[in-house]
């Protein structure tokens, strides 16, 4: 990356970060996020009768399901809001490169739950007071919490990429998340062992390890396999790919 | 500056733009006249790397648009139609950030952003939410990004819609003031524009160029006239004699009376207004009439534009 690039992919960063404060739906997507995941904790994660000083369990657990909604939402107007303002014209019309603008945007989005996850400290904090947890899982939680946002902000890139509509683009892609965290989840994947014959057991691993559940877990658990975290860079490369193709399809 | 050669865009099966070559060179204004949907801006789109050509070379200041459109891209001041704009950013911050892509930082960025302020007229405006601006301000806002970098080709997609007829003036003169050292390229469905700001006009109907050549150029191609007025005798009568002076092509009658006549004398492709009406003149001094109303008619752009472009709004 030569430094014209930094350049570009900061100035394209740097105002599409700052224009997620000037609406108001950031505030109220991070307090939601906030009370859910508090919310979660305490209410259904059972944090303080398990008498257990981790986040595994009763925080890290729920986060996913709180993405599939949320996420979504922050994504949204990557690039739906630029189809339909019309600025995309503007934005393809500069001397940057397409993968500069989807990098900027996809980067803002990040640091955007970078900052929600951040303001979960208190629990941190809590947690720490209460007993004397490992710190190991949680850094670890921490990161898989995050890559798992960030997956599913790909995904929501690439959606929005083909639409102009935000309300479009917001339940294509939750039902995008939804699917690619279900294919993963145990309780579904044994059922479906268990009525399907043992030939197409191998075929449902399968689409299991597809999944970002699968992933997810044993990194929540405190053990970090660079095969997991390869996955989620890949399905955003994936997603960042599939957004530079679908903006192309559209200018073509 | 500009050369476009062939250039042809399809969609689908719908065929936008056919054929299409023009050049503009440095201290030229083009207009780009034609009726909606006739292929004006999908053109200018490809000309600003927006769209990808079907078919077709296009060269911005040497440069391949379809090769290397980042640097071509560079030399070119772009105003889209409808003059899009971030609308939570506020006018400053808008120009800015324009200025960054384009390559401007530090010292440099802030005096093109107080530089283009001033040519828009938009310093009151500075750190407005663009959200609260009115249509005017909004499309100045869009211009003056499209000038941040001071670029050698500008071009912009119906730069005066919707702006008062003030505006209108203000943003011709602006076009015409930086035609001098620029290579701009405007497309408008406002004929009197071509003619207040353009060096050259081309028009472009249904994807294909149907005419090319200055302002004054695409004027003989319309028919013209002599506005005539006299009074002394029936206008039957006066008619009748008018017909038989040579170069006279046509008449188009006016109102006329017992005692009077007005009408436009339609003058033969090639013969000179200025002897039509002399003749005009020495009849009536001869017949002892009075000469009400003598005046030469020049072709007018708009008869010309519909001669040659087809509406769609007749089948």
């Amino acid at each position: 990356m030569s430094k014209q690039d930094i350049q570009n992919i900061w100035s394209v960063f740097k105002r599409e970060f700052l224009s997620y404060f000037n609406s108001p739906v950031l505030y109220v997507i991070v307090v939601i996020f906030l009370l859910a995941a508090q919310g979660f904790n305490f209410m259904f994660g059972r944090f303080l009768e398990q008498g257990n000083a981790s986040l595994t369990q009763a925080f890290f657990f729920w986060h996913p399901w709180i993405y599939i909604v949320l996420a979504p939402a922050v994504g949204m107007r990557l690039w739906s809001e630029e189809h339909r303002l019309g600025t995309i014209e503007l934005l393809m019309t500069m001397p940057i490169a397409p993968w500069h603008a989807i990098i900027g945007k996809f980067l803002a989005a990040a640091l955007v739950w970078c900052i929600a996850l951040a303001l979960t400290f208190p629990v941190v904090m809590t947690v720490f007071y209460l007993g004397d947890p490992d710190p190991g899982p949680i850094v670890s939680g921490y990161l898989a919490s995050f890559l798992y946002a960030i997956g599913c902000l790909a995904v929501t890139s690439a959606v929005s990429a083909f639409t102009r509509s935000q309300v479009v683009c917001f339940i294509v892609s939750v039902a995008f998340c939804i699917l690619l965290t279900l294919i993963g989840y145990p309780g579904i994947i044994d059922s479906l062992v268990k009525s399907l014959p043992a030939s197409m057991e191998s075929a449902v691993r399968f689409v299991a390890y597809l999944s970002f559940m699968d992933h997810f877990y044993d990194m929540t658990k405190g053990v970090v396999y660079p095969r997991d975290v390869l996955y989620f860079v890949s399905v955003i490369i994936l997603g960042l790919l599939i957004t530079g193709q679908a903006l192309r399809a559209k200018r073509a | 500056m500009i050369q476009v050669e062939n250039l042809r865009k399809e969609f689908g099966h719908k065929v936008a733009v056919d054929g299409v070559s023009f050049s503009v060179e440095k201290g030229e204004v083009l207009g780009f006249l034609g009726p909606n949907g006739a292929g004006k801006s999908t053109t200018m789109r490809m000309v600003t790397g927006y769209f990808r050509p079907t078919a077709g070379l296009i060269k911005v200041g040497g440069v391949d648009m379809l090769e290397s459109p980042e640097e071509a891209k560079r030399s070119i001041g772009y105003l889209p139609e409808n003059a899009p704009l971030y609308s939570d950013m506020t006018v400053a911050s808008f120009l800015g950030f324009c200025a960054e892509l384009r390559g401007l930082r530090g010292a440099d960025k802030r005096k093109a952003i107080d530089r283009v302020l001033e040519t828009c007229f938009l310093e009151g405006v500075r750190n407005q939410s663009v959200d609260t601006l009115s249509k005017g301000y909004k499309h100045r806002t869009c211009f003056a990004q499209s000038i941040i970098h001071d670029p050698d080709v500008l071009i912009l997609d119906e730069p005066t819609d919707g702006l008062d007829p003030n505006q209108k003036h203000e943003v011709r003169n602006l076009i015409k003031r930086m035609g001098q050292n620029k290579a701009i390229v405007f497309s408008t469905h406002i004929l009197e524009e071509v003619e207040a700001a353009c060096s050259r006009a081309i028009i472009i109907d249904r994807g294909k160029v149907v005419a090319d050549g200055t302002p004054n150029d695409l004027k003989q191609r319309g028919n013209m006239a002599v506005r005539v007025g006299v009074r002394g005798a029936a206008g039957s009568v006066i008619r009748a004699e008018i017909e038989k002076i040579s170069g006279v092509h046509q008449i188009e009658p006016g109102a006329s009376s017992d005692d009077q006549f007005t009408g436009r004398v339609l003058v033969t492709k090639g013969r000179k207004m200025a002897d039509v009406a002399r003749e005009v003149a020495s009849l009536a001094a001869a017949k002892n009439w009075q000469l009400e109303e003598l005046h030469q008619d020049e072709g007018k752009l708009d008869e010309v534009f519909r001669s040659i472009t087809q509406s769609d709004v007749i089948p």
